[in-house]
């Protein structure tokens, strides 16, 4: 097997990006983790109104700022210069995190390392020396947010399946991932492990299982 | 009449002593009391631990007071920023201590020190090995992980607008910590970027009130940390 990684597979990036998009129902509170995640935003759907939370501090994040209108005290948790929409607040970061841990946030997508059929996310750690263990709000986002999407290369860039029965990585968290928005498929996380929801264009469940390091339901 | 108004930097920073522990505001630059940290620097305090999200970026501010040899150890959530050499480069080689703490742990921590709260549950982390070692309860069902209250000797910030008596109000996302870094430190030194009179700022608009500031200096004008990182500037 050696066609894990040929870009013709599956959806681009953007693409997955716009397929998340269409899940965010219209209202949503949501937090995107740095990275892929951050892309979703640009593909809300029409006539949809969704407040994207920030952890450093605003809630009502804006797309990226005009040329000369930066600000760098209005940053993004990527630490990434943003802008603030109309209705937009800012608050301390023990009042964002009460909105991530009070459950107060519908939707986080997040990035992952790995994912196990029970839904354990790793993604802030490889645990090797050196690595400096980093973890920002990634433990609190999956702790306190209602529903865990994850937007993922299927496979690591080595094709390496991320999708597996046990992670090997430190977790983030436990039982925590809902769905996982991949380059070939979405997968629902069920009692009964991964189950198929719906395959990128061109895309068969035997190429997804073949990536796969776990069982793979199909839908139903 | 109450004025907490430090006529200098250095004045501010003076009685900062060896083996304090300081909280710093920022989350990265938007935030960080870069003057009253290199203040700190001149100053030459050691064997601090300093809590702060980060660990600064190039070699001013947090990073050079952390490559000026003055801290012992950091309290953060992230040390690992685009840009921070200094800590990585002395955490591998065993130079320096990491408390690494979820980012909301730490903020809810900072808050429950400021508070006389002096520990609390939380969700956070259980099953991962940030638990490790840490006293578990179950709660309705739930799993959730003892944390402590966490407090301060000094607290450094900085702010947009101040009063006399303390009030303070901030720019945007450079609030992050500082509101409640300064409820959690027994003595809080801020620079603000304008001194304005009793009454200038709005009751209703104030953010944190005067009682949690001790001192104020006026920075009208702040460095900007990613420009001097830009400019290769290091300090001292």
């Amino acid at each position: 097997m050696t066609d894990h990684n040929q870009p013709s597979l599956g959806w681009s990036r953007e693409e997955l990006a716009r397929r998340v998009a269409v899940d965010i129902p219209d209202g949503s509170y949501v937090n995107l983790g740095i990275g892929l995640p951050e892309r979703v935003a640009r593909f809300v759907p029409e006539g949809r109104e969704v407040i994207y939370h920030t952890e450093n501090g605003l809630l009502g994040m804006g797309p990226p700022p005009a040329k000369g209108q930066e600000d760098p005290e209005l940053i993004n948790a990527g630490k990434k210069m943003v802008t603030a929409i109309a209705g937009a607040s800012f608050f301390h970061q023990a009042d964002s995190f009460a909105m991530i841990r009070g459950q107060h946030i519908d939707i986080c997508v997040l990035g992952a390392m790995q994912i196990s059929e029970k839904g354990d996310l790793a993604n802030w750690s490889t645990g090797a020396p050196g690595d400096i263990p980093s973890v920002g709000g990634a433990m609190d986002l999956v702790a306190g947010v209602k529903t865990i999407y994850v937007i993922t290369q299927h496979c690591t860039k080595t094709g390496e399946p991320k999708l597996v029965e046990n992670c090997l990585y430190p977790l983030t968290g436990k039982s925590v991932v809902n769905r996982i928005y991949s380059d070939l498929a979405v997968i629902e996380v069920t009692p009964q492990g991964f189950r198929l929801v719906e395959l990128a264009p061109g895309v068969t469940i035997d190429d997804v299982r073949r990536r796969t390091a776990a069982k793979l339901l199909p839908p139903g | 009449m109450i004025n907490k108004c430090t006529a200098s930097l250095a004045e501010a920073v003076a009685d900062i002593f060896d083996g304090a522990t300081v909280m710093i505001g920022g989350f990265g630059e938007a935030g960080s009391p870069i003057e009253l940290i290199h203040a700190l620097i001149d100053q030459g305090a050691k064997d601090l631990t300093v809590v702060n999200n980060n660990t600064g970026s190039g070699h001013v501010g947090l990073a050079a007071l952390i490559a000026n040899g003055q801290v012992r150890k950091m309290i953060c959530s992230y040390p690992r920023t685009t840009g921070s050499e200094v800590f990585p480069a002395l955490y591998r080689s065993n130079r320096i201590e990491l408390e690494l703490v979820p980012q909301g742990t730490l903020a809810e921590r900072i808050r429950a020190g400021g508070a006389g709260i002096p520990a609390f549950y939380t969700a956070t982390s259980v099953n991962t090995p940030l638990a490790e070692g840490k006293e578990l309860r179950t709660i309705s069902g739930r799993e959730y992980v003892l944390e402590f209250g966490l407090q301060a000797d000094f607290a450094l910030i900085k702010c947009a607008c101040a009063d006399r008596h303390g009030n303070l109000t901030y720019n945007k996302t450079a609030r992050n910590f500082a509101p409640i870094m300064a409820m959690a430190a027994q003595t809080t030194i801020v620079q603000t970027g304008a001194l304005l009179d009793l009454g200038a700022i709005d009751a209703e608009a104030v953010v944190t009130p005067g009682i949690f500031v001790d001192r104020i200096v006026t920075v009208s004008d702040p460095a900007q940390e990613s420009k001097l990182v830009a400019e290769g500037r290091r300090y001292p």
